[in-house]
């Protein structure tokens, strides 16, 4: 891999590949000194040009763990006003002698650019561009269910259920049923996770309400239904993934997505019920922050199902992986 | 002034005979023009073989000047439009100041005489400072200098119905057409691209079709309704020209224009997420460039416009949603409609002749421009060499901007001569300046 761009850039055994070393990552996590000497001496930069100090974070600790320095840069508020932010700021951190870079923006492609305009020579990982591609989230999101799922398992009528525990080295995500719920318009964890929950073999079913389904999706690898209730009755989901609705899209005049936030959770939020109505062993995902009573309920968010909490955890592993397998040295592999 | 003899040119492409252009015009047209020409003449023998065509008329150019005078001057501007093999071209009204009163369109009729590379007819702004609020001081306009006769908001939509009935009206008293840029704003508020199966994949925000199509068939029922000359600007999509096709069978008094990028490039493009490609109306899908080759080739749409919107380079060279609308188009457009439409065998030289000098000349009212090649005629003329072909190399351009979509491509076609009411304004390919011109203001940005 010379960049990590888009979850679509994945191949198969690319993807397994990554999800391999993100659980190799997580074992030495448990150890009392977590800290790897992978990438002593590089420098990792973390150009943040919209805020979000979750994902931050995650890339930060991801880095630290693996033993480089890490600079943050965040040139919050002057993403898309300024026309040569990007660049100008781009070449400052190669200055800097950056190793790699990992950009978040509110720019659909800005990492695409870094990493092809001929600005900089560096791997660029993208940590979010837009309303595009976040694709460590759906690493992150894959990681989890593949914990969390086993083939053959309860949806097939067999009795046994995936316990969580690191799954074994090349499982992939065949036969696994996935459905999306939400803003998937505007959700780059949505385009993410369609590419990579596909390319692993997993079925994806895709719930919003027409407004906030993107005109041109007919070719996508994943069904649709604008209805929560029966896709959970048809599909029997191993796992549900709520996506986060931005508050400002609900009633704008005349451009409002829906007519209320009330109408939004009748339709498509997650509690109690809908919970219920699921099988027994499906897992509940959601990328965070929550919207707790709009998109999920708080007993919904809670429920011993709920993984929200072990995909943050999962994060800081996949990134491990993304970051070593980008930056490591030959002499220097695991 | 000096006369010039062109041995054996193809007028319209076709047999070769000689063209004698004197006192600006044309003074001879075959085997006896050498036998006319006065023994000072200038021999063009680099031309012989090549193709005599009208000089081009672009209805649809943005000289920036005034105010924005960092992406191109009317210098400048006019400069590469010769280069393009260009004699005339309407000035849109855009500029800062708008073009909405007497005063400046008459400041930029001076800027392009004193140019002096091509008849420059400044557009009037169909409203006050383009807001789409009230009428501008068209009347003033048509009767000022600049004699304007085509009236555009061009870069907004005159989106108020009542507001673009009275203007269609309004024209109507001294001849005038309104030229629209059809996008309804409520539909394309924060669009980026084309709305479709890319634009769902890339996550940048959509500008549907039907945006572009709802105000064309809006406005062909209003020019209808009040008898009124309408141009429908850059059109893009298939479904608009069936709307005009319809409008035209109907009996409406509508005209179309077709850029060339449209009649090329497509939304696959942004992919790249360079805003070199971004443009408005944006590319399309591969069927809307099929449908308006077809609709160019069979006159349901007019004429081509290219649309020329030079921007700084740090306007395009950042983030694709932090990129500006538009790109470069006088000097490349030829090329496009050679590669597109003749080499193809959809139009004959003489359908080049008619949708890039005759009918946009027609449209805009112009008496000296865009007529046919015919001794007596004004000596507007240019003269191709369809054989060349060149990679396009923004770098080596005459505009000031550098944002062409088409860099690194291989195109057809080259300008070699251009004559503008008798006096040749580019030989060899490359401008020629005269002593009595106005320099190039030398300030850059
Ligand atoms: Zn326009």
């Amino acid at each position: 891999m010379k960049h990590l761009l888009s979850a679509k850039d994945l191949s198969h055994d690319e993807a397994v590949m990554v999800l391999d070393t993100a659980e190799a990552m997580a074992a030495t996590q448990r150890h009392a000194v977590k800290k790897l000497p992978t990438l002593r001496g590089k420098t990792v930069v973390n150009l943040f040009f919209e805020d979000s100090t979750r994902t931050r974070l995650s890339f930060e600790a991801a880095a630290k763990r693996l033993s480089a320095d890490v600079i943050n840069f965040s040139a919050k508020g002057s993403s898309v006003s300024k026309g040569e932010t990007l660049k100008d700021t781009a070449q400052t951190i190669m200055a800097m002698g950056a190793d790699a870079v990992v950009v978040r923006h509110s720019a659909c492609g800005a990492a695409h650019l870094l990493a092809h305009a001929g600005w900089i020579d560096v791997p660029v990982l993208n940590a979010g561009d837009g309303t595009h591609q976040h694709p460590t989230q759906a690493l992150l999101d894959a990681m989890t269910l593949r914990r969390w799922y086993a083939p053959g398992g309860p949806a097939s009528g067999s009795a046994r259920a995936a316990d969580g525990a690191p799954a074994p080295q090349g499982r992939d995500l065949e036969g696994a049923r996935v459905i999306i719920v939400g803003d998937v318009l505007h959700s780059r964890v949505a385009r993410s996770n369609v590419d990579l929950l596909t390319t692993l073999g997993a079925r994806v079913t895709l719930v919003a309400p027409p407004t906030l389904l993107p005109v041109g999706m007919d070719d996508w690898p994943c069904e649709v239904s604008y209805d929560f209730d029966a896709a959970i009755a048809a599909v029997e989901p191993d796992a549900v993934m709520m996506l986060r609705v931005q508050r400002e899209r609900m009633s704008a005049a005349g451009g409002g997505f829906f007519p209320s936030p009330e109408e939004y959770s009748r339709g498509y939020g997650l509690g109690a019920v809908r919970r219920t109505a699921m099988p027994e062993h499906a897992i509940v995902m959601h990328p965070g922050p929550m919207n707790r009573g709009l998109e999920i309920t708080a007993d919904a968010a809670d429920d011993p199902r709920s993984r929200v909490v072990e995909q943050v955890g999962n994060g800081v592993s996949v990134r491990m992986a993304a970051l070593y397998l980008l930056l490591a040295d030959e002499g220097n592999q695991l | 002034m000096t006369a010039h003899l062109l041995p054996g040119v193809r007028p319209y492409g076709e047999d070769a005979t000689d063209v004698l252009i004197s006192e600006g015009r044309l003074a001879a047209i075959g085997s006896d023009a050498a036998a006319q020409a006065p023994a000072d003449a200038h021999r063009h023998d680099d031309l012989a073989g090549r193709v005599l065509l009208p000089g081009l008329v672009d209805i649809h150019t943005h000289l920036r000047q005034p105010g924005g005078e960092s992406a191109e001057t009317v210098y400048t501007g006019t400069r590469a439009a010769a280069v393009g093999g260009y004699t005339a071209v309407f000035a849109m009204a855009n500029t800062t100041p708008a073009q909405d009163n007497a005063g400046v369109v008459e400041q930029v009729l001076r800027l392009g005489n004193q140019a002096g590379w091509v008849d420059v007819h400044p557009v009037g702004a169909v409203s006050e400072g383009l807001k789409g609020e009230h009428l501008s001081q068209m009347g003033a306009m048509a009767h000022s200098a600049a004699r304007v006769r085509v009236f555009s908001d061009d870069g907004n939509c005159v989106s108020d119905p009542v507001l673009m009935r009275r203007a269609l009206e309004y024209v109507k008293s001294f001849d005038g057409v309104i030229a629209q840029h059809s996008q309804d704003p409520r539909l394309t508020e924060g669009s980026q691209m084309h709305e479709g199966r890319v634009s769902a994949e890339l996550g940048l925000a959509g500008w549907p079709a039907v945006a572009e199509e709802s105000i064309i068939a809006r406005d062909v029922l209003l020019a209808g309704h009040v008898g009124s000359r309408l141009h429908v600007c850059h059109l893009s999509t298939a479904g608009s020209v069936e709307i005009i096709r319809w409008a035209k069978a109907r009996g409406i008094n509508v005209t179309a224009e077709v850029t060339p990028h449209h009649l090329l490039l497509t939304d696959e493009l942004a992919r790249t997420y360079s805003p070199r490609y971004k443009v408005n109306p944006p590319l399309r899908t591969a069927a809307d460039v099929e449908a308006v080759r077809e609709a160019l080739a069979d006159g349901t749409i007019d004429v081509v416009g290219t649309d020329h919107a030079p921007h700084p380079r740090e306007s395009k060279d950042c983030e694709w949603q932090a990129g500006a609308f538009g790109m470069t188009g006088l000097e490349t457009a030829l090329p496009i409609i050679i590669a597109t439409m003749v080499e193809p065998g959809l139009m004959t030289w003489r359908d080049v002749a008619r949708v890039l000098s005759e009918t946009p000349a027609r449209i805009g009212r112009l008496a000296d421009q865009g007529r046919p090649l015919a001794v007596g005629e004004p000596a507007n003329v240019t003269v191709v060499d369809p054989g060349v072909r060149q990679v396009v190399d923004p770098e080596s351009q005459w505009t000031r901007s550098t944002n062409t979509p088409y860099v690194g491509m291989e195109l057809p076609g080259q300008v070699l001569a251009t004559f503008l009411h008798g006096r040749p304004t580019v030989l060899a390919g490359r401008p020629v300046e005269r002593a009595s011109q106005e320099t190039e203001p030398k300030e850059q940005a």
